[in-house]
C-alpha cells in the first residue's frame, strides 16, 4: 500500500472540491487573508500548539480550506487529515477500500455557532507487516440542511456508526439502508447530542 | 385379604420410595455440583442441607398456578401429570430384591420400555400447550432426540434378552448370580461386545432423560428452560421430579440387566441394599458427566445416535445372535 | 439449507432472543426470523442500556469524566480508563513518569488477564458447561484482591489520573510476590484448563468451524482485537502503535488463522499467557520515582484542536476523539468501543446458521453490551 499514492488521491479530491460557497463580496478579502495565514497556521497546527495566543490579534478564525495535512501521530493520533466536501466523502471511502484501510469511527460533532456539522471519518489500517496508518477525513455540511451520502456501500460497517450519528445528531446520510432510531427508544424525536438541545 | 393388603403396602412403600428419591435427588445433584465446582453446596436449611427439599416444595406449592392466556388448558394442565403418572407405574416391574417386586410380569422389560416411551408425549404436550415459541422449538428437538435414543437402548436391551433368554426381571438377575462375572456386562461368552453394549444402553438412558450433556430440551442458556417455561409453581416442580424419576428408573433398568441386580459382586450376602448401592453409584455417575461436560449442538446429538449408537447396537445385536448359534 | 416463505409448506416465524436471556452478556436484543432451526436474518437491537456517556462528556469537565470510562466497559475498565487518560495527555501534552507507566500496564494487564477468564467462564456456561465458570472465577478473585489493595476497586476503577497515577503502591514487595504467586498458579491452572476443556470433544465440535469470519468482513466492519486476530490478520495497538511503557517488553501477539470460533477462543487463551509474560517483566523492571506529573494544572485546557487515541482493550481498539475548543469542558467526546464493531458483524454472519451455534458465535465475540450502547 502506497501511502504518498494515498496522499496524493486525496489532495486531488480534496482540489476538486468546491469550498463552502460564501457571500460573493466577502470572497476575495477572505481568500487574501487565508492565503497569508496558510504558512503561518499549518506548521503550528502540527505541533498542536495553542492557538489562543492569536485570539488577542483577530477575533474570529478563518475556516479551514479543503485539503490534505500530514500531521504529527504523537501530537494528533494520525497521520493524515483531509477536509473535503460533503459529497466526496464516497470517493474518499473507495479511495480508503482500496488501499487496504478500514473504518473505525464516524464522528458528528455540532458546531452551533458556524451553524455547521462536521462529520469525521477515521480509518486505520489492519495489515500485518505493515506500520500503522490512520487517515482522518472530515467533511463540513450545513447545518439546517445535513445531507451527506452514506459510504455503508463501501463499508459495511458505517452502517451502524451512520446510523447512531444520525440518532444522535440528525445528520441525514442519503441512501443509508436503515436510518431509523438505534440507540435512542424508537418514538424518540430528538437529537441530544446537538448543542441547542433542552431535555 | 392377604393379597389386597400386600397391594396397599406396596402402593405405600413405592410411593414414599419414590418420593423421597425425587426430592432427595435434587440434594444429591446440589451437593455433588459443589463439590465439583470446589464449593459447598447446600449448607443452611438444616444439618447438611437436608432438609433443602421440603424448602423447595413448599416453595413451589405456594406459587400461583399461572396458566398463560390462550393457552391450550385441558393440555397444559394435563403435561405434567403425564409426566409424573407412567414413571410411577414402572416401579411396578422392578425388582429390588429376591421376591420384592409388586407384580412380577413374565414381559417386565416391555412394561418398563412402554411406560418409558409416554415420557415424550409429556414434554411435546407441554411445549406445544404453552404457546410460546420457544417452549415449541425445545419440544420439537426434545421428540426428536428422544425418539433417536430409543432405539439404540431397545436394541442393547434386545442383546440381553437373547443372552438370558427371558424378559421376566427377576429371571434376569438371577441368571447373574454370583461373582462380578457373571454379570451380564462382563458376559463374554454371549457377545465379545456386552461392555460396549452397557455403554450404549447407559448413554442412551441419560439421553432418554434429557439430561447434561443432551438437555438441548431444557437448554438453560439458549432457550430459558425449554419446554417448561411456562410452567409455574408445583407444574414445573412435577416436571422435575419426572426427570430426576426417569433417571432412577433408567439406572435402576441398568443395574438390573447390566450390573447383576442385587448380587454382591464378589459373590456373598447379596441382598437389597447391593441394589441400592449399585443404583446411586450410577446416579453420581449421571451427575459427575452433567457437571463436567458442555452441551452438545442438536447435530451433534442426533449423529451420535443415527450415526455411531445405532450401527454399533446393530452390530452388537447380529454378534450376538451369531455367538449363540455357534456356541 | 433453508427455503423462505414462499414455499406453502415452509414458514419463516420471529422470535426475541430479548433483552432478557440468559445467554447475551448484558441486555441486547436481536430481532430473529427462523425457518425452523436455522436464521434467517437476525437483527440486533440495541440501546437498553443507553445512557448518553458522550453528552456527559460534554458537560463535564476533563478530569471530571474520570469515573466515567470503567462504567462503559466494566470488565476492562483500566484500558478505558487509560484510553481517556492518556488522550488527555496527549491533548494538554503532559508528560507521563516512567514508574507510573510500568504501573499502569501492570494494572491495565491484570485486568485484561481477569476480563478474558470471566469470559472464558461465561462463554463455557452459554454452552452448557457449568462448571468451569467457578474454577476461572477462582483465579479471578485473586486478581480482584491484588487490584483492589493496589487500587481500591474490585470492578470499576479509576486509578490513572492525569500525567501518571493516583496512589503509589503501598507495600511494593507484597504486591510484587502476591503477583508472582498468583502468576505461578494460574501458569499452573492452564493445562488444566486445556486438558479438561480446550480438548474436550463437545467443546471442539462445537466451536470449530462455526461462524467462520474472514479477514476481508473484518476489514469491512472494522472489527478488531480477538476477533481480527482469529481471522489471521496479526494488528494489535500495543505492537503496531505502541503507547506507554509497551515498547519496553517482550511478548507476541496470537494469531490463528482459521476464522472460526475456536479460533477465536485460541486467541483469548494464549493472551492470557502472553499478559503474564508482560505483567513479570514490567514487575522485575519495576522502575523508582514519582508517579504523578509534576505540574499538571488543575483546570486542564488543551489547545483548540482535535485529537485522537488509541488502546488495545480486552475485546480490540478502544479510541476516543476529543475536539476541544480551548475550555474546560471538552466540546465534543466521542467514544468508539470495540465491541460496536465487532457485532456488527453479526448479522451479516449469522445468516443460515442453527440457534445454537449462533449464540456460540456471539459467545467467541466477547460482547459486553454496556460498551455498545455507552
Amino acid at each position: 500500500m502506497d501511502r504518498a499514492q494515498v496522499q496524493k488521491e486525496l489532495e486531488a479530491l480534496a482540489a476538486e472540491g468546491k469550498p463552502a460557497p460564501v457571500p460573493e463580496e466577502k470572497v476575495e478579502v477572505e481568500k487574501e487573508e487565508q492565503a497569508s495565514e496558510q504558512e503561518e497556521t499549518a506548521p503550528e497546527e502540527e505541533q498542536g500548539k495553542d492557538k489562543n495566543k492569536k485570539k488577542g490579534e483577530e477575533e474570529e478564525e478563518k475556516p479551514r480550506e479543503n485539503g490534505v495535512l500530514v500531521l504529527d501521530h504523537r501530537a494528533r493520533g494520525a497521520h493524515l487529515d483531509a477536509q473535503l466536501n460533503g459529497d466526496q466523502v464516497v470517493a474518499a471511502a473507495e479511495i480508503m477500500r482500496r488501499a487496504g484501510l478500514s473504518v473505525e469511527a464516524v464522528t458528528g460533532v455540532d458546531w452551533l455557532k458556524e451553524n455547521k456539522f462536521e462529520v469525521i471519518y477515521d480509518y486505520a489500517l489492519y495489515i500485518a507487516g505493515e506500520d500503522l496508518y490512520r487517515v482522518v477525513v472530515r467533511a463540513l455540511i450545513d447545518r439546517d440542511n445535513p445531507d451527506i451520502p452514506t459510504i455503508s456501500g463501501v463499508f459495511s460497517g458505517a452502517n451502524w456508526h451512520e446510523r447512531e450519528t444520525w440518532d444522535l445528531l440528525g445528520i441525514n446520510f442519503t441512501g443509508h439502508p436503515q436510518l431509523t432510531r438505534f440507540l435512542l427508544p424508537e418514538d424518540a424525536d430528538f437529537h441530544p447530542l446537538r448543542k441547542d438541545f433542552k431535555p | 385379604m392377604e393379597e389386597f393388603l400386600r397391594i396397599i403396602t406396596y402402593i405405600v412403600c413405592i410411593s414414599a420410595f419414590v418420593g423421597a428419591n425425587l426430592a432427595w435427588l435434587g440434594w444429591v445433584e446440589r451437593k455433588g455440583a459443589g463439590r465439583l465446582q470446589r464449593r459447598t453446596a447446600l449448607k443452611e436449611v438444616g444439618p447438611f442441607g437436608l432438609l433443602q427439599p421440603l424448602a423447595d416444595g413448599l416453595k413451589l406449592m405456594s406459587k400461583q398456578l399461572h396458566v398463560p392466556r390462550d393457552a391450550d388448558r385441558p393440555l397444559y394442565m394435563l403435561a405434567p401429570v403425564i409426566a409424573m403418572v407412567p414413571m410411577i407405574m414402572t416401579f411396578v416391574v422392578i425388582p429390588f430384591n429376591e421376591g420384592l417386586v409388586p407384580r412380577d410380569f413374565n414381559m417386565g422389560l416391555l412394561v418398563i420400555f412402554a411406560f418409558a416411551a409416554l415420557s415424550v408425549l409429556a414434554l411435546l404436550l407441554g411445549g406445544w400447550a404453552s404457546r410460546n415459541k420457544y417452549a415449541l422449538i425445545s419440544a420439537s428437538r426434545a421428540v426428536s432426540q428422544n425418539i433417536a435414543y430409543e432405539i439404540p437402548m431397545l436394541l442393547t436391551a434386545i442383546t440381553v434378552v437373547m443372552a438370558t433368554g427371558t424378559m421376566n426381571l427377576t429371571e434376569i438377575v438371577n441368571q447373574q448370580a454370583g461373582t462380578i462375572i457373571k454379570w451380564n456386562f462382563l458376559r463374554l461368552d454371549n457377545s465379545i461386545l456386552m461392555p460396549v453394549s452397557f455403554l450404549i444402553f447407559f448413554v442412551c438412558s441419560v439421553a432418554e432423560t434429557n439430561r447434561a450433556p443432551f438437555d438441548l430440551g431444557e437448554a438453560e442458556s439458549e432457550l430459558i428452560a425449554g419446554f417448561h417455561t411456562e410452567y409455574s409453581g408445583m407444574g414445573f416442580g412435577l416436571f422435575m421430579m419426572a426427570e430426576y424419576g426417569y433417571i432412577l428408573i433408567g439406572c435402576c433398568f441398568t443395574t438390573i440387566l447390566f450390573l447383576g441386580g442385587w448380587h454382591c459382586p464378589f459373590g456373598f450376602y447379596p441382598g437389597i441394599h447391593w441394589f441400592l448401592i449399585k443404583t446411586y453409584f450410577l446416579i453420581w455417575v449421571i451427575v459427575w458427566i452433567r457437571w463436567t461436560f458442555p452441551r452438545v449442538t442438536v447435530w451433534g446429538l442426533l449423529n451420535l445416535s443415527w450415526m455411531y449408537l445405532i450401527p454399533a447396537a446393530l452390530f452388537n445385536l447380529i454378534l450376538t445372535g451369531a455367538f449363540l448359534k455357534v456356541f | 439449507m433453508s427455503r423462505l416463505a414462499q414455499s406453502q409448506y415452509h414458514e419463516t416465524f420471529d422470535i426475541n432472543l430479548g433483552p432478557q436471556h440468559p445467554a447475551t452478556h448484558g441486555v441486547l436484543r436481536v430481532k430473529l426470523t427462523m425457518d425452523g432451526e436455522y436464521i434467517v436474518k437476525a437483527e440486533p437491537v440495541l440501546g437498553y442500556i443507553h445512557r448518553m456517556h458522550e453528552k456527559m462528556g460534554e458537560n463535564r469537565t476533563w478530569a471530571k469524566f474520570l469515573p466515567n470510562p470503567s462504567r462503559m466497559d466494566y470488565l476492562s475498565a483500566m484500558s478505558y480508563n487509560h484510553g481517556h487518560v492518556a488522550l488527555v495527555e496527549r491533548a494538554a501534552g503532559i508528560e507521563v513518569p516512567e514508574r507510573a507507566e510500568y504501573l499502569r500496564v501492570i494494572m491495565v494487564e491484570l485486568n485484561r488477564v481477569q476480563s478474558h477468564l470471566l469470559w472464558f467462564g461465561a462463554f463455557l456456561l452459554d454452552l452448557g458447561g457449568f462448571t468451569p465458570l467457578l474454577y476461572a472465577f477462582d483465579d479471578r478473585e485473586r486478581i480482584l484482591d491484588l487490584l483492589e489493595s493496589v487500587t481500591g476497586s474490585r470492578l470499576t476503577y479509576c486509578y490513572f489520573r492525569f500525567g501518571g497515577v493516583y496512589n503509589d503502591l503501598d507495600d511494593e514487595e507484597s504486591f510484587k510476590t502476591g503477583t508472582k504467586e498468583f502468576i505461578a498458579r494460574l501458569r499452573s491452572r492452564m493445562p488444566m484448563y486445556h486438558n479438561l476443556v480446550t480438548k474436550n470433544i463437545i467443546l471442539r465440535k462445537r466451536l470449530e468451524g462455526i461462524g467462520p469470519v474472514s479477514a476481508d468482513m473484518c476489514r469491512r466492519y472494522g472489527a478488531t482485537g480477538p476477533v481480527l486476530r482469529g481471522s489471521g490478520v496479526q494488528f494489535d495497538i500495543r505492537k503496531n502503535e505502541p503507547y506507554s511503557a509497551y515498547p519496553d517488553f517482550d511478548f507476541d501477539i496470537p494469531v490463528y488463522e482459521e476464522g472460526d470460533s475456536m479460533a477465536r477462543y485460541m486467541v483469548r487463551m494464549d493472551e492470557i499467557e502472553q499478559s503474564m509474560r508482560i505483567i513479570e517483566q514490567a514487575l522485575d523492571k519495576l522502575p523508582e520515582g514519582p508517579v504523578k506529573a509534576e505540574k499538571v494544572p488543575k483546570m486542564i485546557k488543551p489547545p483548540k484542536n482535535d485529537y485522537y487515541f488509541a488502546v488495545e482493550a480486552a475485546r480490540g481498539t478502544f479510541s476516543l476523539r476529543a475536539v476541544s475548543d480551548g475550555t474546560n469542558t471538552p466540546y465534543r467526546l466521542k467514544i468508539r468501543s470495540p465491541t460496536y464493531s465487532n457485532l456488527s458483524l453479526f448479522e451479516e454472519a449469522s445468516k443460515g446458521m442453527l440457534l445454537a451455534d449462533a449464540l456460540a458465535f456471539m459467545g467467541s465475540l466477547d460482547l459486553v453490551i454496556p460498551e455498545i450502547d455507552r
